[in-house]
């Protein structure tokens, strides 16, 4: 029998008929046609998927769309205007953050957020904090390299950027 | 991989989710932060006919500071504590072990119930919980129950939670401000389980010490002798032929690396409360 749930999903009011089984990236990417979020390993462990529900990162691999009933979801398609987010994107694009890019909306959201929590890290501690998200490409470099960048300029900038 | 079909139940409360559990012969499972149970059903490796979602149970989330103790609900996420969103009974221990647990991504959704609840070896929370004499409040049909975790954890993957049974909270008594914490880990790919951990609570004043190696076969491994060694100021030396002798006499079966592995982890734990 099919659950039925209301969640927002990039500031829209989403009503949705789903699966029980049905986790929330199919939910994004097969309903709603949201394919920014990819899925990688569908067992939290590479990262692809990640998503913001409610504010903080989360496998949408790992989550049922049936359990996100009132919640607050934003996937990068819903972030192109976040002032964090652009600085973040265009260091990527700087420091060569990227190679085949399937890796890289999960990547870009977790930056986003270890950014957000304090965009004063170092490569050492960024790299602890990005463990939980796979480059099968092996771009760790120029990934770290972007991260780096992006902190630098959201701390030198904080009055800029203003959302912090 | 998806999961298979099932069917879903959102629990209005603690005692609907009692009785969806205890209606389906053994045949349901209660869905926490679903962070080790989502990859088991993607897997399809734990067979499920309904799910029962916790996850609406706001009473589920709270914690309640006692006198001697803090009450933690069941649902409180591994990032909360990591953040200090949740007051602290233990001296800064809990925090740090949260902060160590898989990915920033996991710890926002995965919680202190549903990990101890699995009882995965090679998990944090119940060598810690056990180091700390907590408790674990059980809800059934037959009213609440309340087991010291020892008496939890059966084995590996094994408690006494019963199938028409669901963890509703963890007591955890305040620690002595005289006591000093260790804890080291040993897991080589960042974020995954560990090989090995080991959980020292050291308090000389107070003349007592307890040393629980976790990432063993079975349930975490007490080690009194060892820690009255390094109650007794012994050399890492001492500690680590301390530490070897009990893991020899223990019962259970060590290969050579892993006596070695478990030996550094424990000794190193004791250092990193004598540091403090």
């Amino acid at each position: 029998m099919k659950v039925s749930v209301a969640l927002t999903v990039n500031r829209e009011t989403i009503e949705a008929s789903v699966e029980p089984r049905t986790n929330l990236a199919d939910l994004l990417r097969e309903q709603l046609r949201l394919t920014a979020t990819h899925l990688g390993c569908e067992q939290g462990v590479c990262g692809a998927c990640t998503v913001l529900i409610d504010g903080e990162p989360a496998r949408s691999c790992l989550v049922l769309a049936a359990s996100l009933d009132g919640a607050d979801i934003r996937t990068l398609e819903g972030m192109a205007d976040d002032p964090i987010m652009q600085v973040i994107k265009r260091a990527f694009h700087q420091e060569h953050g990227l190679q085949c890019g399937f890796c890289t909306p999960g990547m870009l959201i977790s930056s986003w957020d270890i950014l957000k929590r304090n965009p004063k890290r170092d490569a050492r501690e960024i790299r602890v904090e990005m463990s939980g998200n796979l480059c099968r490409c092996t771009g760790y470099q120029g990934i770290v390299r972007s991260i780096v960048r992006a902190g630098q300029e959201l701390s030198s900038g904080v009055s800029a950027i203003g959302a912090i | 991989m998806k999961p298979a079909a099932f069917s879903y139940h959102r629990a209005a409360s603690i005692d609907d989710a009692v009785n969806v559990l205890a209606s389906a012969g053994g045949m349901a499972r209660a869905l926490a932060g679903g962070q080790s149970l989502m990859p088991m059903l993607n897997l399809r490796l734990a067979p499920l006919e309904i799910l029962v979602d916790l996850g609406y149970l706001a009473e589920l989330r709270q914690c309640a500071e006692q006198v001697n103790s803090v009450r933690y609900g069941t649902l409180v996420t591994h990032a909360a504590f990591e953040d200090r969103r949740v007051p602290d009974a233990s001296n800064g221990l809990m925090p740090h072990v949260a902060t160590r647990i898989a990915y920033r991504a996991v710890r926002n959704r995965g919680t202190i119930g549903g990990s101890i609840a699995l009882a995965d070896p090679a998990a944090d929370w119940l060598p810690t919980l056990i180091a700390l004499r907590a408790e674990i409040t059980l809800a059934g049909p037959r009213g609440r129950r309340t087991v010291a975790v020892p008496d939890f954890v059966v084995g590996a993957y094994t408690t006494a939670l019963q199938d028409d049974e669901l963890i509703e909270a963890i007591t955890v008594p305040r620690q002595s401000k005289s006591e000093k914490w260790g804890y080291y880990k040993v897991a080589p790919k960042a974020g995954e389980y560990a090989k090995s951990l080991a959980i020292v609570l050291l308090n000389v004043p107070g003349g007592s010490a307890c040393v629980i190696l976790g990432a063993v076969d079975g349930a975490p491994l007490r080690l009194p002798a060892t820690a009255l060694a390094a109650l007794d100021g012994a050399d890492e030396a001492a500690l680590a032929r301390a530490t070897r002798a009990e893991l020899m006499a223990s019962g259970r079966d060590f290969s050579g690396i892993k006596l070695t592995l478990h030996t550094t982890t424990v000794v190193r734990a004791i250092m990193d409360a004598r540091a403090k």
